[in-house]
């Protein structure tokens, strides 16, 4: 495809630019690497305005997807659109309107934050001002240092500046914190959480559930080369509707059997340290049978604890840990 | 001192240049040309703040240059009939050509690769042509002023002189042979696997080389296996064009075509080398899932 027919796509997308516009559209992809299937026919769609994060453990087939999205990897089969326009043919005028911050990659050998930016910002043809980019990421007081010099959580936030500098409408972001302390984690997610007000759409992979959690709108799961769920934060692999855990010791004295019916029947197995674990699927109706049962033998129950499954717990069910 | 008085007026022109772009949007260049100066100029400060590329590309020739004269003493050179310091100032330019075109773009552009530096450069809408043009011309320039150098050093310390009617033919060869080892530098960097490696693999092929091409001392008393040997090789042919303009006794112009042609066939096979081989992804990436 040439750059001459691209432009007219070019040119619809950016009239019709609305919510809910689809941005990634992937169907049936597959990647062999001779024999072994890393990607084995997925489907994934991503809409303008959106933080898409795209989980697995490493090996699933993350990175694969990922560099095939942005035009790194050439596909075995399947279709893939990226703002309109197959990546294995995305020329520059694509890549104009793409931001990618990759998995590994150092600063350009001795030149300093704002050279860096300088450097990049010429590859573009609209691109943002270098101050302001600079400022979006927190790096004013390391405008004029080497980029060889910069912390690893700094040189990461050069990465999404470089990324940014071309304006562009969809920023791919691979394992954006991973090494990071938790400041530096915050910090970049609340980069990355600025995105979302500049109207961006994000693709983002990580293994961290709590990084998802707080940053993405919807989250795919990958595992052995396939999606195996997907959803919000709160409603992956039907989290919503898995059972809660109350879980509480009883003072000395007490059985476990002495319980009501039909929290006894709730329970697990008895623990080594002697607390309750009740599994719920309506966890305030069982909390308030518990409290009046110990309110009326006068019992107190000091490290009463409602847990919902974590992102992390439905993660690992998902993936088969 | 010169390296640094260049380091001062860059970062002061740079100081220039962000107070008065302000916090306005930054200016594209706006043509290929354009481009490719702008990647030139960057790639050029990255080359000049890194001290063990200036010393090994800009400075160990003219210390070779000093040593040669002090040990072999400036006196006419057997068989060449010139003076060593006429003699080892365009044998050393050749070298300090090749320290920039060939060794110095092998390094920074396996450890470009390998970091993702490429790879990021790649995900721009930049070229990839202006990428490679970016670079060579960075090496082009540093070649040219490492030669300018030895030639100063050479005329005023030892009274070396550069016949005026030759110096298209030097700067012609100069410019091939620049081009021909920045394409070699990028076929060679394709089978180097790591940084690490870069060094010592660009020092195996070119001091041998060195030796037997007649950059340090003639290569008249080889055994002439070995001179043939020296004969397919690029570096024989950059050192004897080079030679041959700044030798007294060359009439005319002193263009060394079959030289010059035998560099651009060299570069012709290094275009050909990399653009089958060479890749923007770090090798060790290369298969991952």
């Amino acid at each position: 495809m040439t750059a001459v027919a691209q432009r007219p796509i070019v040119q619809v997308m950016n009239e019709t630019s609305s919510a809910g516009e689809l941005v990634i559209s992937v169907k049936g992809l597959v990647k062999q690497y001779g024999e072994f299937t890393a990607v084995q026919g997925i489907d994934l769609e991503v809409r303008r305005g959106e933080i898409f994060a795209f989980l697995g453990p490493n090996g699933a087939g993350k990175t694969t997807t990922v560099e095939i999205l942005e035009g790194f990897r050439e596909r075995t089969s399947g279709e893939v659109t990226v703002l309109g326009i197959d990546p294995a043919n995305g020329g520059g005028e694509w890549r104009n309107r793409v931001g990618a911050v990759l998995q590994e990659s150092s600063a350009e050998p001795g030149l300093t934050v704002r050279e860096c930016l300088a450097l990049y910002a010429g590859y573009y043809q609209h691109p943002r001002s270098i101050d302001d980019t600079i400022a979006l990421v927190g790096l004013e007081e390391k405008a004029d240092t080497l980029g060889d010099h910069l912390s690893g959580g700094q040189r990461r936030r050069l990465d999404v500046a470089l990324a940014l500098i071309g304006d562009p409408e969809l920023i791919f972001l691979d394992e954006p914190t991973t090494g990071f302390d938790p400041s530096a984690r915050r910090t970049a997610w609340s980069v990355i959480d600025g995105l979302r007000e500049l109207g961006k759409t994000v693709f983002l992979t990580t293994h961290y559930m709590d990084e998802a959690e707080n940053l993405a709108d919807r989250i795919a799961v990958i595992a052995d080369g396939a999606i195996v769920a997907e959803g919000t934060p709160q409603t992956l692999g039907g989290r919503d509707r898995l059972a809660a855990v109350i879980s509480f010791t009883l003072p000395a004295g007490v059985s476990r059997n002495e319980l009501p019916a039909d929290l006894l029947l709730l329970a697990g197995t008895p623990s080594h340290n002697g607390s309750v674990a009740l599994h719920s699927e309506a966890p305030l109706v069982h909390v308030g049978a518990l409290a009046t049962w110990a309110n009326a033998r006068g019992i107190q129950i000091a490290d009463l604890d409602v847990r919902r499954p974590t992102l992390e717990d439905v993660y690992l069910s998902l993936t088969g840990n | 001192m010169l390296i640094r008085l260049l380091i001062r007026w860059l970062r002061r022109r740079r100081a220039q240049k962000s107070a008065a772009a302000g916090g306005g949007p930054s200016q594209p260049p706006s043509s290929s040309v354009g481009l490719v100066l702008h990647q030139a100029k960057y790639d050029f400060l990255g080359f000049i703040r890194n001290r063990q590329a200036r010393f090994f590309t800009l400075i160990l020739p003219l210390i070779f240059l000093v040593i040669f004269v002090s040990i072999f003493g400036n006196h006419t050179v057997k068989n060449t009939g010139v003076k060593a310091s006429t003699y080892y100032v365009p044998g050393l330019s050749a070298m300090g050509l090749i320290a920039a075109s060939f060794v110095n773009l092998v390094i920074s552009i396996t450890a470009q690769r390998e970091s993702g530096v490429l790879k990021r450069r790649r995900a721009t809408p930049v070229p990839a042509w202006v990428l490679i043009a970016g670079r060579s011309l960075t090496a082009i320039v540093v070649s040219l002023a490492t030669m300018t150098a030895l030639l100063l050093v050479g005329r005023f310390a030892y009274g070396v002189t550069l016949p005026t009617r030759t110096i298209p033919a030097v700067a012609l060869t100069a410019v091939v042979g620049a081009m021909a080892f920045c394409v070699l530098g990028y076929a060679l960097s394709t089978v180097i696997n790591s940084e690490d490696a870069a060094q010592p693999m660009t020092q195996a092929i070119m001091l041998p080389l060195y030796f037997i091409s007649g950059v340090f001392v003639p290569n008249v008393n080889l055994p002439s296996w070995l001179r043939h040997i020296a004969e397919i090789f690029p570096v024989q042919h950059l050192a004897d064009g080079l030679h041959k303009a700044f030798d007294p006794a060359t009439h005319g112009i002193g263009f060394a075509w079959t030289d010059i042609g035998m560099l651009a066939l060299w570069g012709a096979i290094g275009i050909a080398v990399a653009l089958w081989r060479f890749t923007w992804l770090p090798a060790s990436a290369a298969g991952a899932a």
